[in-house]
């Protein structure tokens, strides 16, 4: 169940003191923050990689489903994704 | 993209040192009694790794997959090359953190940190009062944790707290709290005093009772809900008052490894307390050897190395057992389950512990403080009856 309100426009970017980035050993997008690391499974990766302060939350939708024509759900998979981030903290509203 | 919603795996790779704990001194300005750092210290202060060491170690276990880089001691600012290891931290892609008592951080070298790519800065604190501070640290640095406080916010860091909780800072909870919001903290951990080292040791003088312990989760548990996530507080559980071990390490040689200041490489922080046990070191062995196939690191790896209660026992998954070296510590053996775990035969001990952590007799005992001089002393075969009571003479 979505808690937040994310709406289309909101624009997003790793909130400050994380680090997201690709762990060629772990083969998987990790987020670093002090005293925690989160690996992130291909999916969950495929969603904060494209999260740059710059694209709107409609814009990343727009990018997956171009990207994964035959997912299905995906919206709704990647609506929860945001919303989980978002509670957790480890993005920040840019706009 | 099925899984998104369920992005998030809680658990790590089995086989890869996530966590690099590097301790690059044993030196520290510091006096504290519940440091958890070997008694016997003094003999590890001479033959300390050269910063080439420290960078070719920071490589070697980059490539085994360790990401969270922590720089410890002892008191790490005593050397003059930290600036060297976090360019190079930040270079090979670790999230770094510097873990420090705050004594040595300048405008100067903060602001190189800052340049070099260090990610954050832990700060250790101990009281709202300046007469607990500088008695429990057997030194006068009440006002410096202050305006260190003040600088590491002011460079954008975020503020990471630590603070290590006994029986004389314990009913300050709240004030703990306040101080921490007041200054800004993003993070606070309340780490209630585990016995290892010197804290050991001086258990007798710094085991609160459980009521207190009770009242300072209740405190925080209140603290939190008012803040409402905007300073994380993480309370550590004191083992002694559950009755379950902790989950020690996450795992023997699971994801944390650590380089000790003259290159013994450990899978815990008290690893060399434990007899007949032969850690490599960065000087003369392969990292990857060390980490996969020494027969150190394989020791208390999984389960099969348990013995009754544990290796029948239905929840030996959850905890692995508990704390190798506090079962070795407590009952001289290693492989006997941890002795907080209320199915242990060997209970009583922790039991009696907080007992006598009450009898005024004991609590008299003078505090044998943490420096050089008792380190000394420890080496010279000084203190044997407190030291003997834990099977931990040198």
């Amino acid at each position: 169940m979505v808690q937040h309100t994310i709406r289309d426009q909101d624009v997003y970017a790793i909130a400050m003191h994380h680090r997201f980035q690709w762990e060629e050993a772990q083969q998987c997008y990790v987020i670093l923050f002090p005293e925690g690391m989160v690996k992130l499974n291909g999916g969950a990766g495929e969603v904060l990689k494209r999260i740059d302060g710059k694209c709107t939350v409609a814009e990343i939708v727009a990018d997956l489903k171009a990207t994964f024509p035959d997912a299905p759900n995906i919206e709704e998979d990647i609506m929860g994704m945001f919303d989980l981030a978002v509670g957790k903290a480890w993005l920040r509203k840019v706009s | 993209m099925a899984q998104v919603n369920n992005g998030v795996s809680a658990s790590a790779t089995q086989t890869q040192p996530l966590w690099l704990l590097a301790e690059v001194t044993y030196r520290c300005p510091l006096h504290c009694a519940f440091c958890y750092n070997p008694t016997d210290y003094d003999k590890h202060t001479k033959n300390e790794l050269t910063t080439e060491q420290w960078i070719q170690a920071l490589r070697d276990a980059r490539k085994l997959g360790a990401i969270q880089l922590g720089i410890s001691g002892g008191e790490p600012l005593l050397r003059d090359d930290i600036e060297d290891i976090v360019i190079e931290a930040k270079k090979l892609g670790y999230y770094s953190n510097l873990i420090t008592s705050g004594v040595g951080l300048t405008e100067k070298r903060i602001q190189a940190f800052k340049d070099g790519g260090l990610d954050h800065i832990q700060l250790s604190m101990h009281d709202i009062t300046e007469e607990i501070n500088n008695f429990i640290t057997n030194t006068k640095t009440f006002e410096l944790k202050k305006k260190v406080a003040a600088m590491i916010k002011s460079h954008g860091y975020p503020m990471v707290l630590n603070v290590v909780i006994h029986r004389y800072n314990i009913g300050h909870m709240k004030e703990i709290l306040e101080m921490a919001e007041a200054l800004g903290a993003d993070y606070i951990e309340l780490a209630n005093t585990q016995y290892y080292g010197w804290s050991l040791v001086n258990r007798s003088q710094l085991m609160p009772t459980k009521a207190q312990v009770d009242e300072a989760e209740r405190v925080t548990n209140e603290y939190r809900a008012k803040v409402d996530g905007k300073m994380k507080i993480f309370f550590v559980v004191p083992d002694y008052f559950a009755d379950r071990p902790k989950k020690c390490m996450n795992g023997w040689g699971e994801v944390f490894m650590i380089v000790t200041a003259n290159g013994d490489v450990l899978p815990c922080h008290s690893a060399r307390s434990l007899p007949n046990m032969q850690f490599p070191n960065v000087k003369d062995s392969d990292l990857g050897w060390t980490w996969k196939d020494s027969p150190a690191f394989n020791q208390y790896r999984g389960t099969s190395w348990m013995k009754e209660p544990c290796r029948s026992c239905s929840e030996k998954e959850n905890d692995l057992g508990g704390c190798r070296c506090q079962s070795f510590l407590l009952t001289g053996d290693a492989e006997a389950a941890d002795p907080v775990c209320t199915k242990s035969p060997h209970r009583h001990l922790i039991d009696e512990a907080i007992v006598n952590a009450q009898n005024p007799q004991l609590q008299a005992q003078p505090i044998i403080f943490r420096n050089d001089k008792n380190s000394k002393k420890v080496l010279e075969g000084e203190f044997q009856e407190r030291l003997a009571a834990f099977h931990a003479l040198p």
